[in-house]
């Protein structure tokens, strides 16, 4: 393994990213908020700009050659991403908006396919997006929403999940990965179990796809969804995978250009996958530059980020547990570098004000994960999100931060 | 001593420090001698929104004035939450309402009034110049 480290050149990846070199109060920037958003490399940043400055225009429609060039290149990444997920189909892709936009078309579609008294199932590890949408959901169906419990480390209990499922449950969605606590969920017994009756699954995978690299034919996963800004690509563009039968089944989300065959006043055909859930301008820029984005994280090599990473993780984990009184939140063997914490009974807010004056960005708060701070009484806690660009030594000044707000706020 | 006064000696308080360190362990300081809601007004109706800790503040009129307690789980947010209060508690509503609060920005805690700051110091001054609208009714 330590020849795997050695290989990866953490300060020549670094060179990538313009923004790691920029000052925060004074201080060399430490970002350890990637759980959020991951930062840009140069290359996605040219890819934007090439874009702008060379052909922009609308696709699909125009016969002009910036509209064909624009097209050919928004198509080209919809292939990147394909390959990438490893879907069987380019039409099994639908660009979206993000993570939230992919769950809300399938939570919408599912109105048609559900029945007052079937059963859905939750986690209770989700992100509110992925929680609010299903209850929209049950309530314009009268659908039933189930919840799998969480244990103290921040684990699913499957053995509850197994009694949850019946021949009423029609669909499962979990995440991959804990926003707040990182716990990698065993999707592939969720799945597994869920299609032995029936349930079609759906996984938010926002924050695994920048760790590893999710096959949906093996997972046999219904419907997977991701964002481009936790992939170093930009904001306000992502993914819905969805098998084709399954994307098939459920209606178009929204009405508009891009998404008919045919119009008239009397009745409107819709157009093929994927078009069908594309209406409208979509982000054109965005999803060229999340194709280059990909490339540029495949190039890297998932295997090597997940090595590295889990040395992130493990190092940090046994620096911050050094702090009296600090309590690490999510203890799953199974888990990414995501390090929850809190010190005693003080604020996660004033820790995370005063590490910020010193250059450290983390997150602090429930994390859109209020069911989580529930179960641990807790207001909310500090995230430390590291990435494959993050060193040993920036841990060391997170250490040091936190050290240091602790005495004063002690 | 007016709005005004007040806001003055403040900035004269803070133009003492050398950084920011001193200017957050006098704030971690000052919220500790906030004047403290008492524990029955600690409802859900007088916690402020917008705030990544809790707030809460109450209001009462004591001859023409309106005196404000407050309480927050966060001792920072104390710190800037009792900055407030020493400017405003003991005022007349309409001095409150016309008050300008352009102190914070000489106080070094410009960055705490952007709306993407978790404090909520933005809706916590919004909720004192309500109070002082709706003590200025009644005195109408």
């Amino acid at each position: 393994m330590q020849k795997e480290i050695d290989m990866f050149d953490v300060l020549k990846i670094r060179e990538d990213f313009p923004i790691l070199k920029r000052e925060v109060n004074g201080k060399p920037l430490v970002y350890f908020d990637n759980a959020a958003t991951s930062q840009t490399p140069q290359i996605v940043i040219d890819a934007i700009v090439d874009y702008y400055s060379n052909y922009n225009a609308n696709i699909h429609r125009g016969v002009h050659t910036l509209s064909q060039e624009a097209t050919d290149a928004y198509e080209i990444a919809r292939k990147k991403i394909q390959e990438h997920f490893n879907a069987k189909h380019s039409h099994e892709i639908i660009m979206t908006s993000g993570t939230t936009h992919g769950i809300n078309i399938v939570a919408t579609g599912f109105t048609t396919l559900l029945s007052p008294g079937d059963e859905i199932i939750v986690s209770a590890l989700e992100h509110h997006s992925n929680i609010v949408p299903w209850q929209m959901l049950c309530e314009r169906t009268g659908a039933i929403l189930k919840v799998i419990p969480m244990n103290e480390k921040g684990e699913l209990v499957m053995n509850v999940y197994d009694q949850l499922l019946s021949e009423k449950t029609k669909l499962v969605f979990t995440n991959h990965i804990s926003n707040a606590l990182g716990t990698i969920n065993p999707i592939e017994e969720i799945i597994e179990k869920a299609h032995k009756i029936g349930a079609a699954v759906l996984i938010d995978g926002a924050q695994s796809c920048p760790h590893i690299k999710p096959d949906v034919q093996s997972l046999d996963v219904d419907f997977y969804v991701a964002s481009a800004h936790k992939l170093c690509g930009p904001t306000g563009v992502g993914l819905l995978y969805g098998k084709e039968e399954w994307l098939n089944k459920l209606p178009p989300y929204q009405g508009g250009g891009e998404m008919i065959d045919q119009v008239t006043f009397e009745k409107t055909t819709y157009a093929g996958l994927p078009h069908k859930f594309e209406a409208g301008t979509p982000n054109i820029c965005g999803g060229i530059a999340f194709g280059v984005a990909l490339d540029y994280m495949n190039s890297i090599g998932f295997d090597a980020i997940e090595t590295y990473e889990k040395e992130l993780l493990v190092y940090g984990t046994k620096k911050l547990e050094e702090i009296e009184g600090l309590k690490v939140y999510g203890t799953s063997k199974n888990k990414t570098s995501v390090i929850s914490f809190n010190i005693g009974d003080i604020h996660p807010y004033d820790i995370g004000t005063i590490v910020d004056k010193l250059g450290i960005a983390v997150r602090t708060g429930h994390h859109c994960a209020q069911p989580i701070m529930d179960f641990y009484k807790i207001p909310g806690t500090i995230r430390a999100s590291f990435s494959f660009y993050n060193t040993k030594e920036e841990i060391d000044a997170l250490v040091e931060a936190v050290k240091k707000a602790k005495m004063m706020l002690s | 001593m007016t709005i005004q006064e007040i806001q003055e000696e403040i900035v004269d308080e803070f133009d003492m420090f050398e950084d920011w360190m001193q200017r957050y362990e006098y704030m971690i300081e000052l919220g500790k001698s906030l004047p403290l809601i008492e524990e029955k007004y600690k409802t859900e109706d007088n916690i402020i929104k917008g705030c990544q800790s809790k707030v809460w503040v109450h209001a009462e009129m004591k001859d023409d004035k309106v005196v404000f307690t407050a309480d927050s789980d966060a001792i920072i947010t104390k710190g800037i939450i009792a900055i407030l209060i020493r400017v405003f508690s003991g005022q007349h509503p309409t001095h409150i309402i016309d008050a300008d609060t352009g102190f914070i920005d000489e106080i070094g805690l410009k960055e705490h009034l952007s709306p993407t700051r978790a404090n909520g110091l933005v809706s916590m001054i919004k909720q004192i110049k309500m109070y002082a609208v709706a003590y200025q009714t009644q005195l109408n």
